[in-house]
């Protein structure tokens, strides 16, 4: 009796997800001739404050824009975003769009999308391949630079010897490695500037946290961190204060992405310096697909606009932060 | 018995001695606005929500049974409560999302319960479907942004202090009630019974469905209050990376502990020890600064170390080598 009913249960189910499956397939398939323009879209997932920022630019763009935009949330892992894009050339979508989640692995699953003849377009995020004929265009920020300006600043505010702790973002994930690079081209400068730790802290407030707490028992003098997002920040300002110390004054604070709430602690003085990365690329990446559609030339390579924030700037800025 | 806990708690003392000989002052303890300070106290506060699911996930296990959607039910904990205290900061507003949170996670617990116990499905496929659509409704109600509150009584359970860190004080109350309620009364008998013969107990009388009903809610209450702690121990609710993997972690604890997967025995010292573990294992990568490239591998050699040191052919082999070494 209950095997009877588990079977009709797995059946019910089962058809219940083929038709989910049928129903997204029959809407699509719009070529550019057919008019609309239809985007594929495979997002790293919600991890931040900053990608929840990007999704919704995204979204709201594809909308203003006109383009049939169908998203898909991998959730941090390379194994979903591949499968979001085979599913999208299987539905012949006009354009993949996607953010890598690590910067290797995608020669396969793109050259599937190039015999299908659907332009690939790269944010956020690049990929680490010698074959560039698999993507159109990369839009996104220079996490070099971003890593640069940290080191700037640092060089600029540092006196004396100066150790350093670094909580890195996910580990292989193209931000986390050329926001180390730039910050450690810089600092290299300056031999007074040590870093003396450097642990991920998966670009989460909790990973974050832990590693600051760790940190500052075996690290006997910590000067500055430097940490690849604000959420990971945040944490880290949770555990200085555990500690009894004051986050921004006794231990200075750098971070990258500008946020909301990056930003108000930056204006409340707990953060020294956040250099920006800005998610709001939804309308530039529009243009871009319109282009790529209509067969013109685009440049391999754009760089979103974005800026560095004292905290001065903060407090000037942040009535009017839309993230 | 006691020889089965011999080697996680040596495992454990040699991952703290290591921790030791890196760092000297890493058993120091001091005072610090009221409450103990130190790594100790860390690995503690911070190993807290493995220890409480791993202590459900030890009975669930001793049915014969696995659930993997604690994770998911932790992050819907943290969910629900945040978005219900907003930008509230009374005690009350965060009292009450806790409990409504709890509510709905003992709820979630029968729904595993419902599809083990009433339908008969495996435990690992069963619980499969709420592990991979919890995480969904936990980002339904976040709307998939990170949940930020501003609320001193929250804070208090997972980043609070009274001496020790509350979480830890919650974890090891409830390890207590647990050993107490199986210990002292003859249900932990019934729960090993059910798992070493679910039909052969039922038919000497005991009510087996009843009892994997009840370990499947109570294992996502502990998923609950574990949730509370992640999300109140940063003040946000994360609805993606909140309790990511901590299934995997606390059927490692339970494992390490000693009780089998196949059902039957349990052991709650021995959960107590492997979720230690766990938790010392991740602090010693952060303070010995082993390079987060190998961080895994560095994991997996210990916890295979602990594991091949608690089989006994292992052990056969190596006291084997011992005695010819000295002959």
């Amino acid at each position: 009796m209950l095997k009877k009913i588990t079977t009709v249960a797995s059946v019910v189910l089962l058809s219940a997800l083929t038709a989910c499956g049928s129903g997204g397939g029959a809407d699509t398939g719009s070529t550019p001739a057919g008019g609309t323009i239809t985007m594929g879209f495979a997002q790293v997932g919600a991890e931040s404050g900053w990608r929840t920022a990007n999704t919704k630019s995204i979204q709201d763009e594809a909308k203003a824009a006109g383009i049939d935009l169908k998203f898909s949330d991998a959730q941090q892992k390379q194994e979903n975003q591949i499968k979001a894009i085979r599913s999208y050339i299987q539905q012949k979508v006009s354009v993949i769009a996607f953010s890598p989640v690590v910067e290797t692995g995608w020669d396969t699953v793109l050259l599937e999308a190039k015999r299908a003849n659907i332009p690939v377009i790269l944010t956020d995020r690049s990929i680490d391949s010698d074959d560039t004929s698999l993507y159109k265009t990369f839009l996104g920020s220079d996490f070099v630079e971003e890593g640069r300006k940290a080191g700037d600043w640092l060089v600029a505010n540092a006196s004396g010897p100066t150790n350093v702790v670094e909580l890195q973002g996910t580990t292989g994930a193209a931000p986390a490695i050329d926001r180390k690079k730039g910050f450690e081209e810089k600092i290299a400068s300056k031999p007074d500037i040590k870093v003396v730790a450097s642990q991920t802290g998966d670009f989460t407030r909790s990973g974050g946290k832990q590693v600051m707490e760790a940190f500052l028992k075996s690290q006997p003098k910590i000067d500055v961190v430097y940490a690849h997002n604000d959420d990971m920040g945040l944490g880290a300002i949770e555990a200085i204060k555990a500690a009894g110390k004051v986050p921004g004054k006794d231990i200075k604070i750098i971070t990258v992405d500008a946020v909301k709430d990056g930003m108000q602690a930056l204006a409340n003085g707990e953060i020294n310096f956040i250099v920006e990365c800005n998610p709001l690329l939804g309308k530039q990446l529009m243009d871009l697909t319109k282009k790529v559609v209509a067969g013109e030339q685009v440049p391999e390579r754009v760089v979103t606009e974005e800026g560095t924030f004292t905290q001065e700037q903060a407090k000037a800025a942040l009535p009017q932060r839309q993230y | 018995m006691k020889n089965r806990l011999l080697w996680p708690l040596l495992a454990l003392v040699a991952l703290l001695l290591l921790n030791l000989a890196v760092t000297p002052s890493f058993f120091a303890l001091r005072m610090q606005d009221g409450h103990l300070y130190g790594g100790l106290v860390d690995v503690l506060k911070n190993g807290a929500p493995t220890l409480l699911i791993a202590l459900g996930m030890t009975l669930v296990i001793a049915t014969r049974g696995i659930d993997l959607s604690v994770g998911a039910v932790a992050a819907i904990a943290g969910a629900v409560t945040c978005v219900h205290i907003g930008t509230s900061g009374s005690a009350a507003t965060a009292f009450a999302g806790m409990a409504i949170a709890l509510v709905l996670c003992a709820a979630l617990g029968l729904w595993n319960g419902f599809l083990v116990a009433g339908l008969g499905i495996q435990p690992i496929i069963a619980t499969l479907v709420l592990m991979t659509a919890g995480r969904g409704v936990a980002m339904l109600v976040t709307e998939g942004q990170i949940v930020t509150v501003n609320n001193t009584a929250y804070r208090q359970v997972g980043a609070g202090f009274v001496v020790l860190p509350v979480s830890i004080l919650i974890a090891l109350l409830v390890l207590g009630l647990v050993a107490f309620v199986t210990r002292k009364t003859a249900l932990g008998m019934l729960i090993e019974a059910v798992g070493v013969n679910p039909e052969a107990s039922r038919l000497a009388g005991v009510r087996s469905r009843t009892i994997i009903w009840t370990v499947y809610v109570f294992a996502a209450v502990c998923a609950g209050i574990a949730g509370l702690m992640i999300s109140s121990n940063v003040s946000a609710a994360d609805a993606n990376n909140a309790g990511l993997w901590i299934e995997m972690d606390a059927i490692l604890a339970v494992v390490i502990g000693g009780t089998s997967l196949a059902g039957g025995r349990y052991s709650l010292t021995g959960t107590l020890l492997g979720a230690l573990i766990i938790q010392t294992l991740t602090t010693t990568v952060y303070t010995i600064g082993v390079a987060p490239e190998v961080t895994l591998v560095f994991k997996a050699v210990v916890v295979i170390a602990v594991c091949l040191l608690q089989a006994p052919k292992a052990r056969a082999a190596l006291s084997f080598r011992k005695v010819a070494v000295s002959s």
